[in-house]
């Protein structure tokens, strides 16, 4: 951003092409319904917002453009654009207009604007926008001082020394930090929003950390690509949305059945079939649950914070090589263009531990010598044994077999390798009160908005339980439900899924959801009315 | 000198019927690998589902046996993670060219340097004599009881199309032929295709031994070198040439066009974490 306000959350996904931000003197990383000031670029986008539009909304646009009965400021942005030489810098215009009502620092806001197009080496075009964002700057002040608008109705951003280190950076990017700092080296996907971020983070620094990146014909091929690369030695991933993951279901199965250790992202956007594709949703839950036919362990985190994105990814990897299994990684639109500031992440010291060993000659990639299920991974030419994967049933050797005695042996090995995991899985994150009687039960993009939800209803005995691990279903959690008098359920998809999930593993059954299935993220104000009038409803009971 | 003996299992009990081509594919492989003085270590081969794709459980090498027409991406995916390996994808007609027909397009684009050995017996032999991409036009199944009314797949002339840089059709009746065009294939520096004619004695009993001895004879007077050509002599309908149809030493293999292979060789598995960089990368997020 130009500028280091107390704090910035930008969230990306109205209606119309949009993007959403909301500034603070203190931490924000959640989306509000209200919207205070509306830039409309184009004809359609006042009515593609209008349900969030108040008395107090104050829009500013090109009045001549707009049929509609509110009051908008007017501002030729189209007209000072093409003076500019395109229509396109009515962005770059609307954003110093920002700038200029929020009083914030013009210097700063132009040094972003060499730095961002020097990056992309697309240095002619600072110039043009610098004039822009002038424009826009100076407008602002003719705005205020002809008092069309009054400036107190908006805050006026300090530098603060609190947040010059602050990281800015979207989900997708922390997906990719977390998946460089975890070791990964080869990501094989196809696009598809909205996890294309992350395959387009690692590329384009593949070359400075030693990555493979390839974009595979389609979703099959990437899923078989990585697990091809994981028996070669690298650290793979995939990332994906819904409709690939459904392609990659067998190739799961796969590394299920030959134990590859798999990471694969998950950014949920709403379905099903091809849906809503730049909308956001938690629907895919119970299909990464479920996603590969027969039964094998598996792992599924949920980050709920940008930071969370970064640990859980790094994490990811090493569980995946550690118990040679599928990690999933679940997000979701929302998470993967949200933007907010976060303090700086650690780099993880010492080797990153591969649990790959030097092979000797009778080595035995399915040896049944092992007391939890884990037999060593060796990696072809790496030693002097063979390495040998099948998909088949297969004796230790790795070698086809029908005997039914094998057979058992290897599926009770196969199913019992995350049985020490228990002692490393992630806690539930419990926030407020520890003798609570209404518990509010979020997983995944949802902790930010039910933490600000909660905080501004400020009810003494209500509290956020938060699983950024949803599978396996942590220890803990029966412990923390049995206490609760009114458990909320909080997800964006029609169904609960989670909440099935939990009923699933603990029998505790969640009669009071709140779901959001419109292909939005929840936001903050419209949650909190919703969480109130859900305790009043069963008076904070069951 | 490695001795066949070192690729091979003792006292192997194999899926395939009494004369079926695979045996003599399975031995001319052996030799192949035995004549280039490979390490069984340094061989990886990748199979698909079939019965064709059963013949790495039948050598002793490394062996990944993955899914059902998706041996081209791990292998793939193998050579780009450690070129120091020998890798062959290896699988039947219905493995390679049906089920996984997209992956051999794409590979054939990417031109990784490993080598594509297709057991091509024109029928389903694993599920019991249903048709393949490659049976003939009229060829009567239990499942195609008017008999097949799709075109079959050129493979050759489909892989020359697509600039594939080695491209290559024998007989596993030809043994010792045999195992020189996949000798010569593994040495080829990129993608080489070898279509491998063969018998199913139990569910074909049109495009027999006999038969393949009959409708085909061994390329001569071929510049191997000319694409036009080769598609020509690949087209070619009534009898069948063998032998190798067009080759192009002059592409770059996919894994050596990788930057992460350009200064350093080392395993994956030997490098380590750029701490600096990665803490520099974080930097420039400052806001």
């Amino acid at each position: 951003m130009f500028l280091l306000p107390k704090s910035i959350c930008l969230a990306y996904g109205e209606r119309s092409n949009s993007i959403q931000i909301r500034i603070s003197d203190h931490p924000v990383q959640a989306p509000v319904r209200r919207i205070d000031l509306l830039i409309p670029l184009d004809k359609d986008a006042i009515a593609h917002v209008s349900d969030r539009l108040s008395k107090s909304t104050i829009i500013i646009g090109d009045r001549e453009k707009f049929d509609t009965d509110r009051e908008v400021v007017d501002v030729s942005f189209s007209n000072m654009a093409k003076e500019i030489g395109n229509i396109i810098f009515a962005n770059t215009i609307a954003v110093g207009l920002l700038l200029g009502l929020t009083e914030g620092d013009i210097k700063e806001g132009k040094q972003f604007l060499k730095n961002y197009f020097t990056l992309k080496k697309k240095e002619e075009f600072i110039p043009d926008n610098i004039r822009a964002l002038e424009k826009g700057f100076q407008e602002a002040t003719r705005l205020v001082k002809e008092k069309h608008i009054d400036p107190d109705k908006f805050l006026h951003m300090k530098k603060s020394k609190e947040i010059k280190d602050d990281l800015l950076i979207n989900g997708a990017e922390a997906i990719g930090f977390g998946a460089i700092a975890g070791g990964c080296n080869f990501i094989s996907s196809y696009p598809m929003s909205p996890s294309t971020g992350v395959l387009v983070f690692l590329s384009q620094h593949a070359h400075e950390f030693d990555i493979i990146s390839e974009q595979a014909e389609d979703e099959i091929s990437a899923v078989n690509m990585a697990i091809g690369a994981w028996y070669a030695g690298a650290r793979a991933m995939v990332t994906t949305s819904g409709g690939g993951l459904a392609l990659m279901t067998e190739g799961i199965s796969l590394a299920g059945m030959v134990e590859s250790p798999m990471v694969i992202h998950l950014a949920q956007r709403p379905g099903p079939a091809t849906g809503l594709p730049t909308r956001t949703e938690q629907g895919d839950l119970q299909l990464a649950l479920y996603a590969g036919h027969g039964e094998f362990p598996r792992i599924i985190l949920a980050p709920g914070q940008i930071e969370e994105a970064y640990e859980v990814t790094q994490k990811a990897f090493y569980l995946a090589d550690k118990y040679q299994v599928p990690v999933f990684i679940l997000t979701d639109q929302y998470t993967m263009d949200s933007y907010y500031n976060v303090k700086e992440f650690s780099v993880p010291e010492g080797k990153i531990d591969r649990f790959i060993i030097k092979t000797d000659a009778d080595y035995q990639r399915y040896s049944l010598d092992t007391d939890n299920g884990i037999t060593p991974r060796g990696i072809p030419n790496h030693g002097e044994g063979l390495v040998r994967a099948d998909s088949d049933e297969h004796d230790e050797n790795g070698l086809i077999t029908e005997d039914m005695e094998v057979r058992i042996k290897m599926m009770e090995k196969r199913n019992s390798k995350l049985n020490d995991f228990k002692k490393e899985a992630f806690a539930p994150n419990l926030l407020g009160p520890k003798d609570y009687r209404v518990l509010c039960v979020g997983w995944g993009s949802t902790y930010h908005v039910i933490k600000e939800a909660l905080d501004k209803l400020n009810i003494p005995d209500a509290a956020l339980l938060h699983f950024k691990q949803v599978y396996p279903v942590p220890e803990e959690s029966i412990k923390y439900l049995r206490k609760a008098k009114q458990i909320i359920s909080i997800e964006n998809n029609y169904n609960g899924q989670f909440a099935q999930l939990l009923e699933i593993s603990t029998g505790i059954s969640i009669e009071t959801k709140i779901l959001k299935y419109n292909g939005l993220p929840f936001y903050s104000d419209e949650l909190a009315e919703e969480i109130n009038h859900a305790i009043s409803e069963k008076g904070g009971q069951k | 000198m490695t001795k066949i003996k070192q690729f091979e299992i003792e006292q192997v009990k194999t899926a395939w019927c009494p004369g079926c081509g695979n045996f003599m594919i399975l031995k001319a492989l052996q030799q192949a690998l035995k004549e280039l003085s490979l390490k069984p270590q340094q061989v990886v081969i990748v199979s698909g589902i079939g019965q064709a794709a059963k013949t790495p459980h039948y050598l002793n090498v490394n062996m990944f046996n993955g899914l059902h027409g998706r041996a081209l991406p791990p292998a793939t995916a193998i050579k780009a993670c450690n070129p120091e390996l020998t890798v062959i994808a290896e699988g039947g007609d219905g493995d390679m060219y049906g089920e996984g027909g997209n992956h051999f397009l794409h590979t054939i684009r990417r031109n990784p340097n490993i080598t594509h050995l297709v057991h091509n017996n024109m029928v389903y032999g694993l599920t019991k004599g249903q048709a393949s991409p490659t049976s003939e036009f009229g060829f009567k199944t239990p499942v195609q009881t008017d008999g097949v009314i799709s075109e079959p797949v050129n493979p050759l002339a489909l892989a020359i199309s697509m600039g594939a840089s080695f491209v290559a059709r024998v007989f596993c009746g030809d043994t010792k032929k045999t195992a020189d065009i996949i000798k010569k294939a593994i040495q080829h520096s990129g993608y080489a295709l070898v279509d491998i004619f063969q018998p199913c004695v139990t569910f074909n009993k049109v495009n027999t031994f006999k038969w393949f001895k009959e409708h085909t004879y061994d390329l001569e007077d071929h510049d191997s070198h000319d694409r036009n050509q080769a598609l020509k002599r690949a087209m070619e309908k009534e009898k069948l040439p063998l032998g190798i149809f067009y080759q192009n030493e002059d592409k770059n293999p996919f894994e050596q066009q990788l930057s992460v292979h350009e200064n350093k060789k080392t395993p994956f598995i030997m490098r380590e974490l750029n701490r600096q960089k990665l803490k520099e990368l974080l930097k420039s997020k400052q806001s």
